[in-house]
């Protein structure tokens, strides 16, 4: 794996690969968003398309601007300046209940004093849709999420999960043609978190709906997204398909904050690559001919031999600090070139001896 | 009772007795001047006296029958019930305002909406009264109205903020994403969860116009005047147990609305 150091800034990408399903989903496209809080810029120059019926994921830290640009997308928080189309249709002007979009929050935010039901059929009677109607959707809804036969519950004797499915039904009871969310699986344990992980996606297939998804769970953006858009201090640094994300990180940034990884420094001449002296085989020329670039290591892709390996792989010298067992795997972390740690993952199996710490 | 301890450390009821004395004369000290008017208003004497000596209704009695007590009641509860409406309205929409803005003016804004509850009523009253002058407000309706609508408030402000901090303002703004305009989803998704601080802060609104004396002594003459301003010129005139009649049917009502309120407020929004 090989990264370069450089910032590469907005990635923008190109237009859609398939052809808009205008009918359930609009595509959105955001030109040079800025917002500044005072001297604390939120979105700096901010574009990214997200195409037609795609599962997008906002991911970065906390205070990297990913919910501000989710809230300029729902229509909460007005921008310096910048543009954002929803198909043909610039939006940036309208306010949030002219928008046609779901919103699913964190918090859930259903109404309290309604029954679920009634959380359901809110959105319906804005639209004047007729009791029949309402009846008959507010069934099919509860239908997809699971639900079926709790629309007369109240909200408070619903469980979390329970909970976060109404909240997904009422986002999209109204066939709105974009859907946005803000971590809206935070509050939920790790079990249940991912098991609605898999639900939100299977909701997703079956509506088709653009959807924009936040969070700072690394792991759960690569687990739902067609692409990801990582942020970080109010700027996009990569957005990329998840294997993409993962395998070739553009940025300094995107490696470390994508899956556990450590960095060596390596010198680079032309084609050649050194890491601490030894030339190294890299799977493709380095791209920038910067002299100080950083491998990033992944502990996955790693090997410890306590004999000298095949000299055709890639290999340094490295004293064995300690292993860490974790159920399914053992990490060993190592030291090498004198004090530059790494770490080496490998599948568990009960049979083994462990090189000892030390040597 | 407890009477001895079940535990080496633990007090019993014996042990605080003179805790409980000491709460009980501070509650006596407290209400006793309150509830000496009610024996008062139930005395056949012609004279506010007591104990009483025998007992008659006839101050009720008097009450009804003066067409001025009845005049003065009825602009009372006609000023208390408009001033229960403008103060609650205002008020509440201040409680929302400052709760949901961002702004650093905000924390200004409610030091001065909850100024006429700190300076003293009687400049209020001049003031008042200064500024009504050249309006010609003065011993009108909407004068008075307004003029308690200042006093009501600040109760307003802080009894609905109160109640607002509870309340997640992510169901508002989903209920905007869902189609409603900002007006519409607070009537439809906040009022409703904070309906009983804003039924409780209606309630207190009411009470303050009612029982209030010193404005209405300044700006209420005429026609126009208040119960409590008539009860207070009554007083200094004659001493007539007509007014302890009508201050114990004060005291009634305004107990009774502040227990509504109280029980209001206790529920769970």
């Amino acid at each position: 794996m090989k990264s370069s150091m450089t910032d590469a800034g907005a990635t923008s990408v190109g237009p859609a690969a398939h052809a808009p399903d205008t009918e359930h989903s609009l595509p959105i496209s955001v030109q040079s968003l800025v917002k500044s809080y005072g001297a604390f810029r939120a979105l700096d120059n901010v574009s990214i398309d997200i195409r037609s019926g795609e599962f997008m994921t906002l991911l970065g830290p906390s205070g990297s601007g990913k919910t501000t640009l989710l809230m300029v997308l729902a229509g909460f928080v007005r921008p310096d300046s910048g543009s954002v189309t929803f198909g043909e249709r610039e939006i940036l002007l309208l306010p949030p209940h002219k928008r046609d979009i779901g919103m699913v929050f964190q918090n859930y935010a259903l109404f309290p004093h309604m029954t679920v039901a009634e959380n359901l059929a809110y959105p319906l009677k804005l639209r004047r849709a007729g009791k029949a109607e309402i009846r008959d959707r507010v069934e099919r809804a509860l239908d997809l999420v699971q639900l079926s036969g709790l629309g007369g519950r109240g909200i408070h004797e619903l469980s979390g999960g329970q909970r976060q499915r109404v909240a997904l039904a009422r986002a999209v009871i109204f066939e709105p043609r974009i859907l946005l969310m803000d971590e809206p699986l935070s509050a939920l344990d790790k079990n249940l978190r991912e098991q609605m992980q898999i639900e939100v996606r299977r909701l997703h297939e079956q509506l088709g709906i653009t959807t924009v998804y936040v969070t700072h769970d690394q792991r759960e953006a690569l687990t739902m997204s067609d692409r990801i858009a990582v942020i970080n201090d109010g700027r996009i640094q990569q957005v990329d398909e998840p294997r993409d994300l993962y395998e070739k990180p553009s940025t300094y940034f995107v490696a470390n904050f994508i899956g556990e990884t450590y960095s060596l420094p390596v010198e680079v001449s032309g084609s050649s690559v050194m890491l601490f002296g030894q030339p190294i085989k890299t799977p493709a020329p380095p791209e920038h001919g910067d002299r100080h670039q950083a491998l990033i290591l992944r502990p996955e892709n790693l090997h410890v031999f306590e004999a000298e390996p095949d000299p055709g792989m890639n290999s340094m010298a490295g004293t064995v600090r300690q292993h860490v067992f974790q159920g399914d795997s053992i990490v060993t972390y190592l030291t090498v070139a004198g004090d530059r740690e790494i770490a080496v993952r490998r599948q568990h199996r009960s049979d083994e001896t462990l090189p000892a710490p030390g040597s | 009772m407890l009477r001895k301890p079940a535990t080496a450390t633990q007090v019993t009821h014996l042990q605080r007795l003179w805790l409980y004395v000491v709460c009980a004369l501070v509650i006596i000290f407290l209400v006793a001047p309150t509830l000496i008017v009610i024996p008062m208003s139930f005395s056949d004497s012609r004279y506010l006296e007591f104990p009483p000596e025998a007992w008659s209704l006839r101050w009720y009695r008097a009450y009804l029958d003066s067409s001025e007590w009845r005049q003065a009641t009825v602009v009372s509860f006609k000023v208390a019930g408009l001033t229960m409406v403008v103060a609650t309205v205002t008020g509440t929409l201040a409680a929302y305002g400052l709760h949901v803005s961002r702004a650093k003016a905000g924390k200004y804004v409610s030091v001065l909406l909850i100024l006429p509850m700190i300076i003293p009523v009687i400049l209020l009253a001049v003031g008042i009264f200064l500024a009504f002058a050249p309006v010609g407000l003065n011993s009108t309706i909407p004068g008075l109205v307004l003029a308690h609508s200042v006093l009501a408030i600040p109760l307003v402000l802080i009894t609905v903020t109160a109640g607002m901090r509870n309340f997640d303002i992510n169901q508002e703004m989903v209920a905007r994403s869902m189609g409603a305009s900002r007006p519409w989803a607070f009537l439809t998704v906040t009022l409703p969860q904070i309906r009983n601080s804003v039924m409780s802060a209606a309630l207190l609104a009411f009470i303050i116009s009612l029982d209030e004396v010193v404005i209405a002594l300044l700006i209420a003459g005429g026609d126009k005047a208040t119960l409590t301003r008539r009860m207070f010129l009554a007083l200094r005139d004659e001493i007539d147990p007509t007014i302890a009649a009508i201050s114990t049917l004060l005291i009634g009502l305004s107990v009774v609305l502040l227990a509504l309120s109280q029980f209001l407020q206790s529920k769970k929004n």
